[in-house]
This record gives structure tokens, sequence and C-alpha cells, in this order.
């Protein structure tokens, strides 16, 4: 049985249109109203006429683009009336101020578009609020199930024992600058790692941000003055910036090194499957626990969550966005 | 197993021989008897495991897995074992198992596969991944035989000319080894036939020739085949490489109808009616378990004496080259396919060079010179012997592709592909890693970021602009490149900054060098 959703929500190539509250949730061009569930580059972009969106989003945004990135600006507080939708803002799990939108019309069905999200332990963000909905809509990135994220803390261990098989040799591992590599940081605190570390420039700024929100990071040094133990946007790897290190280990932390064939096209020595989205067992569990009428699949492996969503007998959609990068790859952006 | 699936997984992701060495070293140095052996077995390739058939593979995942959803994983992740291994259902908690069960299980004869499936119900993923590509046979962890054993000798008292000379008396898992390598008594040796270690040579150039005194020395050609050791005790006969690898297989001709006993060293060869053919002849015999009739009627092995190890139960390593040489004249012919190196004749090094300048057959690499008085050491000892290559072919190839290197090289593109002109365009030949010094390192690097014209994941294609002098030690044709040929050693002897490109070699040049 399909919801009837007309009116409701619109895919389209560059976003998600709500035409009863005319707004647009992450889209990738400048619109005059804007929900966004998070800051990474792919969902949250510069230059719309009014932002809703979560306090450490904004300012997340304002700290990449610069005060003027919108014209007005909200933050996302308790239920919002906008248009006749009535909207509310909740934690996704993702990365710091991370969130799921969820739409309820006077009449219909409601709706939660949960952005990107994980359901792991993150000492960086708030877990992931399970909210029952009608209609949910999911990312599919790790929608295959060969995508079983192992223990991140074991992947932290595995990176402290490659510095003590090599302690000659700088470790240098590849972490976009938002979320990745703060809770890498995190995880290794966790893993009993407390001598300072090393960040590349591009990384500091929003390090400095999590630590003056209150988020245990440890001592953080400029790259060269930590050389042990240092993280780097993944494009700095094969830049000349490396170039100073002498023999260095090159690791890269991303849910794709599960995989040896995208573990090797990065040709790096040291793959660490650690990422901030669902893998299978999380996304088809949060499948099951909210149970919705329909599931809307955003973007990543579409075709094997339908399978599932098929098999189980669960009404299921793929919308065929276009803009999202994910996250945990994203070549040509730099820090998404 | 967790240790050695920890293992496997770095190794293949570890391009560094040291840094290999450094995790083969740290992994037998705190591993216990027997699972370390058994490891031991699998990177030296000492196992002779059932290799389980794809099919039967699929069939067990689709126990387990929808059809469609494992064909959807399959496409995305493209290799079976790795498929299987990350789409199996995770064990409810933790068990160790010891890599000597897994070993077990694949010699023993489970035709269904249901014991194996049994076994990677117990498993989680990095140890189901590693039994899988144990049970298929293809572990790809880029480690010899030789490396290992290398790996041996970092963690003890024992050099691995030690370990060479006992290692093919010993059987898998090997116990024994581990304590003698620390300290403790010799393992019990029983097989016969071993392989004793190879002694090598150093190089030589010109200038520094005239620090030897030529009457030291004995002259031979250098041989451009595969250095290897024939083995004949107590009915066993065995060939080795010099890596100390056995290649009797590949070989049958060669051992056929020996009479002899004791163990040679020799440059084995293809010849026909006396005449040396060229390597890539040769090429066709090795890498062989076995073959076949019309191969050894068409390629006919041969080998070219250069020394005598043992004879009879005397052990002859100890005495000096003259009197080992002695010997092996004096054996007479001990096959038709079996001949002595000459030991060339000269006064003074003037002479050996107008000799090596011209060798009696293209199969000749340059001339070796042995000390007269030198015992056969295994490894690579300073000065009793020397090579004396010729001088390498060259060719000026402009290039087309860099890749940044690793290790000491991370963060530059170091890894070059190079090509010739061919009907105007350029065909690329080879790659070269090395010949650069650091500066040279740099501003190779500086070139290549600028002139960058496209990009295919790591790989960049520049402007065909640079023309590279490759130095090589001869051309192979080859059916898996595209200009038809194989470069053997290419390394860049300089970067021609000055020369236009259009000025570089056509392939043609190549071509007429086969």
């Amino acid at each position: 049985m399909a919801l009837k959703t007309d009116n409701l929500l619109e895919p389209h190539p560059e976003g998600i249109y709500c035409p009863a509250g005319d707004f647009w949730i992450d889209p990738m061009r400048p619109k005059p109203r804007a929900l966004i569930t998070h800051g990474h580059a792919d969902h949250a972009r510069a230059g719309h006429g009014a932002v809703l969106a979560s306090r450490e989003t904004l300012e997340i945004m304002a700290i990449r683009y610069g005060e003027e990135f919108t014209q007005s600006r909200q933050v996302a507080e308790g239920e919002i009336r906008i248009g006749e939708v009535s909207v509310s803002f909740h934690p996704a799990g993702h990365i710091f101020g991370s969130c799921q939108i969820r739409i309820r019309p006077d009449n219909g069905p409601v709706i939660v578009a949960s952005g990107d999200y994980s359901r792991r332990a993150n000492p960086v963000c708030a877990p992931f609020e399970p909210l029952a909905c009608d209609i949910f809509i999911t990312e599919a990135t790790f929608g295959l199930p060969v995508f079983r994220h192992p223990d991140p803390l074991g992947e932290a261990a595995k990176l402290l024992k490659s510095m003590a098989d090599f302690p000659e040799r700088p470790h240098i591992i590849g972490g976009y600058a938002l979320g990745k590599t703060q809770r890498l940081i995190a995880l290794l605190r966790q893993a009993g790692y407390d001598l300072p570390i090393g960040l590349h420039g591009a990384l500091m700024r929003l390090s400095r941000y999590h630590q003056e929100k209150g988020i245990a990071l440890g001592d953080l040094l400029p790259a060269p003055e930590a050389p042990q133990l240092i993280i780097a946007p993944p494009p700095a790897l094969g830049s000349p910036w490396a170039q100073r290190f002498a023999d260095p280990v090159l690791g890269y932390a991303s849910g794709w090194m599960g995989v040896r064939s995208r573990a090797k096209a990065r040709r790096v020595e040291l793959p660490l499957v650690i990422s901030d989205h669902v893998d299978w067992p999380e996304v088809t569990a949060t499948l099951q626990e909210i149970a919705p009428e329909e599931v809307w699949i955003t973007h990543g492996a579409e075709d094997g969550l339908l399978r599932w969503c098929a098999l189980q007998g669960l009404s299921a959609r793929p919308l065929h966005l276009s803009g999202y990068e994910d996250s945990d790859s994203a070549p040509a952006e730099p820090e998404a | 197993m967790k240790a050695f699936a920890a293992l496997l997984e770095r190794l293949a992701f570890t391009p560094g021989r040291n840094a290999s060495l450094t995790l083969m070293r740290n992994y037998f140095a705190v591993t216990p008897d027997p699972d370390r052996g058994w490891a031991l077995a699998v990177l030296t390739g000492g196992l002779e495991l059932r290799h389980l058939r794809p099919q039967l593979l699929r069939h067990l995942v689709s126990e387990r897995v929808d059809a469609q959803l494992f064909a959807i994983s399959y496409e995305f992740v493209g290799d079976l074992a790795e498929t299987i291994a990350l789409l199996w259902p995770e064990p409810a908690e933790y068990q160790v198992v010891p890599l000597a069960e897994a070993v077990a299980l694949l010699s023993g004869d489970d035709r269904a596969g249901s014991t194996l499936a049994r076994l990677l119900d117990r498993l989680p993923k990095d140890e189901r991944f590693a039994l899988l590509k144990l049970a298929t046979g293809n572990l790809r962890v880029g480690v010899s035989g030789r490396l290992a054993r290398t790996a041996l000798a970092g963690i003890g008292a024992r050099s691995l000319s030690e370990i060479e000379e006992i290692w093919h008396g010993l059987a898998p898992p090997y116990p024994g080894l581990f304590d003698w390598l620390t300290g403790g008594p010799l393992p019990q040796v029983s097989a016969t036939a071993r392989f004793r270690p190879v002694m090598l040579s150093t190089p030589v150039t010109e200038e520094t020739l005239p620090g030897f005194d030529p009457a030291d020395y004995a002259a031979e050609w250098k041989w451009d085949g595969i250095r290897v050791q024939l083995v004949c005790e107590a009915g066993q006969r065995r060939i080795y490489a010099r890596s100390g690898d056995e290649i009797s297989g590949s070989f049958p001709d060669l051992l056929a109808g020996l009479e002899f006993e004791g163990a040679v060293d020799g440059e084995l060869l293809v010849a026909r009616a006396g005449r040396i053919a060229p390597f890539t002849d040769l090429q066709k015999r090795l890498g062989r378990r076995t073959v076949s009739r019309a191969t050894m009627t068409e390629f006919p092995a041969h080998l070219r004496l250069y020394d005598l190890l043992q004879q009879g139960a005397e052990d002859l390593r100890p005495l000096p080259f003259r009197i080992r040489r002695a010997r092996l004249e004096a054996l007479g012919e001990i096959s038709p396919r079996m001949d002595l190196s000459p030991i060339l004749p000269f006064a003074d090094w003037d002479e050996l060079a107008r000799l090596r300048a011209d060798p009696p057959a293209a199969v000749i690499e340059g001339v070796m010179l042995k000390a007269w008085d030198s015992p056969y050491l295994g490894g690579r000892p300073r000065g009793p012997w020397l090579k004396w290559k010729r001088a390498p072919m060259q060719i000026d190839a402009v290039l087309l592709y860099a890749q940044a290197g690793h290790g000491k090289r991370a963060g530059y593109y170091s890894d070059l592909t190079f090509g010739l002109w061919h009907q105007g365009a350029l065909v690329p030949v080879g790659k070269a890693y090395s010949g650069f010094t650091d500066e040279e390192l740099r501003r190779l690097d500086r070139f290549i970021r600028k002139e960058t014209r496209d990009r295919f994941g790591p790989v960049r294609q520049v402007t065909p602009s640079l023309v590279l002098e490759v130095a090589f030690e001869g051309v192979n044709r080859s059916a898996r490149h595209k200009s038809g040929v194989a470069l053997r050693f290419p390394r860049v002897s300089r970067i021609r900054w000055d020369k236009p490109a259009a000025e570089a070699d056509q392939l043609s040049t190549l071509e007429a060098l086969l």
C-alpha cells in the first residue's frame, strides 16, 4: 500500500522539497528556505535564503563558509510550524550536531528524513534517536550485507599495534575534517593513547571547535610537532605536504576499507574500517525497530536494501538523488 | 588463527620488504608453536592443501544468504572468497581457533564442505577470510619463501645460511625449529638431497677492478639462465633454485637417468645441439608443476656446471675453488645434458675486458671472477666472487604516467610508466621505480604535478614531454603488454631534461633486439 504523499515531499535531483511547507532538505543548490541535517559539505551548502538547523550545524556552517553563509538562520528547538507542517530535529548519531528531521503534516503520514546516521556509540555526538513514523527516509551508503563495520576500538588498537611494530616511522592517517577526525582522536584516547596527536592544518579549526564545545580530545598539535601520529585530509597523503615525513606509514579511516579492492585502490599500508554511517546490520535493525509503512532510500547501495525490504515485505522506493557524495569517500570533496 | 589472519591482512597491504620482515619477525617472536610453524609453512608455500572448487563455496553460501543479495554483493566486492567471508553470518561469541585446526581441516577429505562450513560458523570475519584464502589457494600476500626465511634469521641467533642449510630437512609445522633459532639444540633433520645455501657474488666495474690481483682469480662467462643446485643422494634427485625453492617438477629431463651421487652448482639453460637458446626459451620451462613431452623436446634443458659441493659422502665446500674445480673436471661426463662452464684464460684485466666486450654467444651477461682459494660460502660474502656484467642496454623513452611511491617515497610520484614511438604515437613499454637521486626525485615530482593532463584514480597521465634514459638487461616478447615487448630490470639511468620527446626512440629499436 503506497501512502498518499503528494504535496508532502517531492524528491528532486538536487534534494527533497516539501511543497506543504515550501522548504528544501539538504539542497545542493541555493534555495529560499533550507533545512539542514548536518554540516558535511554535500548536505550543507552556502547561499540559501534561510537555514533551519541545529545550533552546532549552524556554527559549523559559519566556520566553513563564513558568517554570511545565509541571509537568515534559526536554531531548531522543539516543534516548529512551517506552512502546513510541523518539523522537529532529533539526534542522528552521525557527526557533532547531526540531526534527523521529523515532518508532521496536519493530515497525512509522519515522515522522518534521517540524513546520514549511525547507531554506534560515538563520543563526539549524541546517539541516534529512533522516532515513530510512517515514512522513514534512510541512506544506504553501506546498504550491502558485506558491510559489517568491526568494533572501532579494535581498529584503533590496530593503529597502536602498527606504531609499536614501526616505532621509528611516522603514522599518517587520512580522515575527513568534520566528524571522522574527531571520532578517530576520541577512539585513540579511549584506546589509551594519551600523547599529543598531530593534525594537518586543515583539520585544526574544526577540532578546536569540538574542544570549545566541551568534547575531550586531549592534546592536539600542528603535525610537525607530533610526527608519531598524524591525522590529515585524505588528499594530503599524496601531496607534497606528506614529503616532509620520513618513510611514513600511510593509513586511511573509512567504512570502505572493509572491502579489499577499495582499500587497495587507496594505496595505503594501514586501512582502518571506521565509519560514521550505519552498516548493514544496523540499517536493517533500524528499519525493523522503526517499522515504518514505507522506506525511502536516498543514496548509496539502494539495490541491496531494496532487496532486503522486499524479502521483509516492507514497501520501499529509491529516490535517486544525485548530489550526495557519501562522506566516507568523496574523492573530490576534501572535507566532506 | 587471529594473529595469523591479522598478519596476512597487514602483509597484503605492505609493499616494503623491510616492513614485511618486521611484521613477520614480530609475529614469529610472539606466536606459540605449532601455529607459527603452520603459518611459516603457508608463507613459504610448504603446504599441499586441498583446494576447494568455487562451485562448492557458492553452494555453501547459498544455504545461508539470499541469492540476489549474494549476487549484488559479489559484483561489488569482485572476489569470491572475500565476498563469502564478508557475508557469512557472524558467530554469537568469539572463540579461539588454532591455525592448526584449519590446516588439519583443509588437509582432510571433506567433499561436501560441511566441516568447512561448520568452522566458518565459528570464525570472525578476518579469520574467515584467511581460511577461505587458504581453501582457494590464492593467498597473494607478496611474500616469497626466502623472505619468510629471512625473517626467521631476524628473530634469533641463526643466520639465513644456517637456516637454509637445514630447511629442506624440515617438515611443517617444523617442531624444534623456533627453539633452535633462539639458541636451542639443532632439530631433527631427516630428509636427504637437501639444499645447500648458494654462494653469490658482488658486482665490480672497470673502476673498482684494478684493486684486485688478476692472478688470484679464475674467470668464467656469466650465462643468462637461472642459477640452480642439483642434488642426488640415496636415490633422491632434486633441483633447487638459488632461493632454495625446489623446481624438480619443471625439469624431469635433466634429472632422468642420473647415476651421480653428490651436489653440483650450475646454470640452467635451454640448449639445442650445444647451442644455448635465449632466456625467453628457458622461460617456457619455468614455473610449471609438470611439463609435457612436447615442451621438453622443443625446449631441452641443459646444465652448465660451475662447482662441485658434495661428492659421495664428502662435503667439498670448505675446500678452495681450485680443488673443487679440479674435482669437478675429474668427474667426467655426468650426463649428456651437462657440460662444464669453461675457465677463461687471461693474463690481466685488459685482456679480460677484451673478452668481455666480445663474448662468443648472445646469452652471456658478462664475466664471473672467483678467487682460486675461496671456499664455498652460502650468502653473498664480499670479495671472493665478483661479477663483471656487460654494460646494460639503454633506450630513450618518454614519461607517460606516474603513480606515488611508498615508504621513503610516500607523497612523491616515483613509479613511472614510459613509452616509445610507434607509428606516430607513444606506446607504453614498461615501468621503472628507481635510478634517480633524491634531488632528481623532487624535481621529477614537481614536473609531474605541473604537467598532469588527466587522472585515473591514483595514476596521473602527464604531458608526454620528458625523456627518460632507461637502462635494462634484455628484451622479451610479451603477449601481456600492448607493445608486445617486456624489458628485463628496467631502471632510469638518466633524466634527459634537455631532450625533446620527438627524439625519443622507436619501438622498432626494441623489436630489433628480440
